[in-house]
């Protein structure tokens, strides 16, 4: 028997019963459909976090004043003396031979709620007061005009660089390079607007304000305590290094010890990897929930080649009598089934991909390539595995019994 | 033929067959001895429950006996596994059925194609051949339709076909006109004397005296156990 016989031999069973056959491979196209699909929901979101995490600078690291202690925000410990987080903290970092893995550094200070106001458009947003090396650091940069420079920070100039939800709300259509920008008070000249960033998670990274650290300092908030210290490692794996290293640089000036920190260190890129392996549970999770719907696409094939054995006993009896041995009755249910699964693996790659074009659940799904092969391949084998326990029931019936069937 | 004209088609010598153990076995066969010759006509009769079923599966290859040998145009069928029985119907035996018993769904020329292609023969050959096996019982023009297009008498015209495309040593026909109007009945039977003319052997399974008639050797089942062999002419 050859194969192109026996393909056709199964390619007739399945069309004998077309909505039955129809409905065995939409449980196989389901499967593999789903499959694909959370499969690449869970990828895009994955790599949604990725990329929101990487707008706020990949190997940003942020030294924050007051510690993070038994689980909540610690910095109100009252017994203890909390120091100030100084530009000389900064300094220090910056400069000292014992911290390598630093790239660069700035103090920042925040005014929050700061309204701005030009031409009688008033909004209110976040003034930050920084040097230039913060842009550098939190992955901003300008699309129009220019940063404002070191020269600025040591003159206290009132420069300011805005984000684009600024511009929006204050300047409209107007280009606002130029204008002076009245904020809590103080008139600045609007050096740059920066490029869009868009959000990361509930924050609009573009609602921001960048000025010069003194010149916030010395017109809004006063010379306290620094808000944070932004921190750049030299690449995303020194970040680790770079965090110790700066452990180490103010757990000498702050005399504090692991236990007793006034201040605290967030790095970027531990966010980043904690994010991505909750994210990788996330997407195994969603893959075993599909796989579990193309075991039952499975369990279904099994069924009907069940049914289609019962049925046509009497024709598998002929089949016999007139000379078919066990492999050519076996071979042709085994490709019936596996006709089944291959239709329902390709049907279902198709929608599968056509899916994944669309947002689900606010996520743009990334299709991963390997899930794609694995479901189709997976749907092939299932075919085989699934119809070989009919087909092997159809070969081994006695052509007398058969025969007999009614 | 060849050498094996020799020798006789098929021997059966001591079979029995039984089914079911212990009190409640069923002593099919109990010891059966005949000799068929090539170019025989043979009707076996008998009432229902004589055994002439499980005569015709053992002769037909589709059940082996219980004891006792069965010998088909030289092989010994009792040893042979299920595949290598498989083999012997494809290669000894054209099976003509009372129910008819062609694939549903399938036209008449695949049905008769099926036995070839079992057997490896290539598309071409197989094709040329079942044509000409449908042309000689009449129903060339019949050749694409499917089984339920088909009358009675024209669906066992095309089982007849199926069993000759092989050029089987046996024809074995098992009531094959019980399903049958008188009219079909005298098509198929005169198409069977016509086959037999032609030199086949053919084994007809039958209760009906008329149908018997046409055989040239009659033999009678009672019990599981031959009591009447005659030659008819």
């Amino acid at each position: 028997m050859m194969i192109g016989e026996t393909f056709s031999h199964g390619l007739s069973g399945v069309l004998a019963n077309k909505l039955r056959s129809a409905l065995t491979v939409l449980g196989i196209l389901i499967g593999v459909a789903a499959v694909i699909v959370l499969i690449a929901v869970g990828n895009g979101s994955s790599q949604a976090v990725a990329a929101s995490i990487q707008k706020l600078g990949t190997n940003a690291i942020l030294v924050q004043h007051g510690s993070f202690r038994f689980g909540g925000f610690g910095g109100g410990n009252a017994s203890s003396v909390q120091r100030d987080l100084t530009i000389d903290d900064a300094q220090a970092i910056l400069s000292s031979t014992n911290a390598p893995d630093v790239q660069a550094v700035a103090p920042v200070k925040q005014d929050q709620g700061v309204s701005c106001t030009w031409n009688g458009n008033s909004y209110s947003t976040n003034l930050t007061g920084t040097w230039p090396s913060y842009f550098q650091i939190s992955n901003y940069p300008v699309s129009q005009g220019t940063y404002f420079t070191n020269a600025d920070v040591v003159s206290g100039a009132r420069s300011i660089v805005i984000g684009q939800t600024v511009v929006t709300q204050v300047y409209g259509t107007h280009n606002p390079i130029g204008t002076t920008l009245n904020c809590g008070g103080t008139p600045f000249q609007v050096v740059g607007v920066l490029g869009a960033k868009g959000s990361s998670g509930f924050t609009d990274l573009d609602d921001v304000a960048i000025a010069p650290l003194t010149t916030v300092q010395h017109n809004l908030t006063g010379y306290g305590s620094l808000g944070s210290i932004a921190v750049e490692a030299t690449s995303a794996d020194s970040a680790t290094a770079a965090q110790n290293e700066i452990y180490t640089i103010l757990d000498g000036r702050h005399a504090t010890s692991a236990a007793s920190r006034d201040y605290s260190v967030i790095n970027q890129s531990s966010i980043l990897s904690t994010s991505q392996s909750t994210n990788q549970v996330f997407t195994v999770l969603l893959g075993a929930v599909a796989a579990i719907s193309l075991l039952v696409g499975g369990i279904g094939i099994t069924n009907i080649m069940l049914v289609s054995v019962t049925e046509r006993t009497r024709e598998i009896g002929i089949r016999k009598a007139i000379g078919a041995n066990r492999r050519t009755i076996l071979s042709q249910f085994l490709v019936e089934a596996t006709l089944l699964s291959v239709v329902g693996g390709v049907a279902g790659v198709v929608i599968g991909l056509l899916v994944s074009r669309f947002q689900i659940a606010g996520v743009q799904p990334v299709i991963l390539p390997v899930s794609v092969a694995g479901a189709f391949l997976v749907s092939v084998a299932i075919g085989l595995f699934f119809g070989s326990y009919p087909a092997n029931r159809a070969a081994s019936l006695r052509p007398i019994e058969a025969l007999r069937h009614e | 033929m060849n050498d094996s004209t020799q020798r006789p088609v098929f021997t059966l010598s001591q079979v029995t067959k039984s089914y079911g153990m212990g009190n409640t076995t069923v002593h099919a066969l109990r010891g059966v001895d005949l000799t068929v010759d090539h170019g025989e006509y043979l009707a076996i009769m008998g009432a229902s429950g004589s055994g002439k079923s499980t005569m015709m599966n053992i002769i037909g290859a589709l059940d082996v006996a219980t004891s006792g040998t069965y010998e088909l145009d030289g092989i010994d069928v009792g040893s042979l596994n299920d595949d290598a029985l498989s083999l012997v119907r494809n290669r000894k035996i054209g099976f003509i059925f009372q129910s008819f018993n062609l694939i549903p769904r399938t036209t008449a020329l695949a049905n008769v194609e099926l036995p070839l292609a079992y057997r490896g023969v290539r598309r071409k050959e197989r094709r040329q051949r079942a044509e000409q096996a449908l042309a000689a019982v009449g129903l060339d023009d019949r050749s694409s339709h499917e089984p339920n297009e088909l009358s009675g008498g024209q669906q066992q015209r095309v089982a007849v076909a199926r069993a000759l495309v092989t050029n089987p040593a046996i024809l074995l026909a098992d009531e094959p006109t019980g399903n049958l109007d008188t009219v079909a009945t005298n098509d198929v039977l005169n198409l069977l004397d016509a086959t037999h003319r032609g030199g086949s052997t053919i084994v007809l399974i039958t209760h009906e005296d008329e149908v018997a008639q046409r055989a040239s050797r009659v033999i009678k089942l009672r019990d599981g156990q031959i009591y009447s062999d005659e030659r008819n002419r």
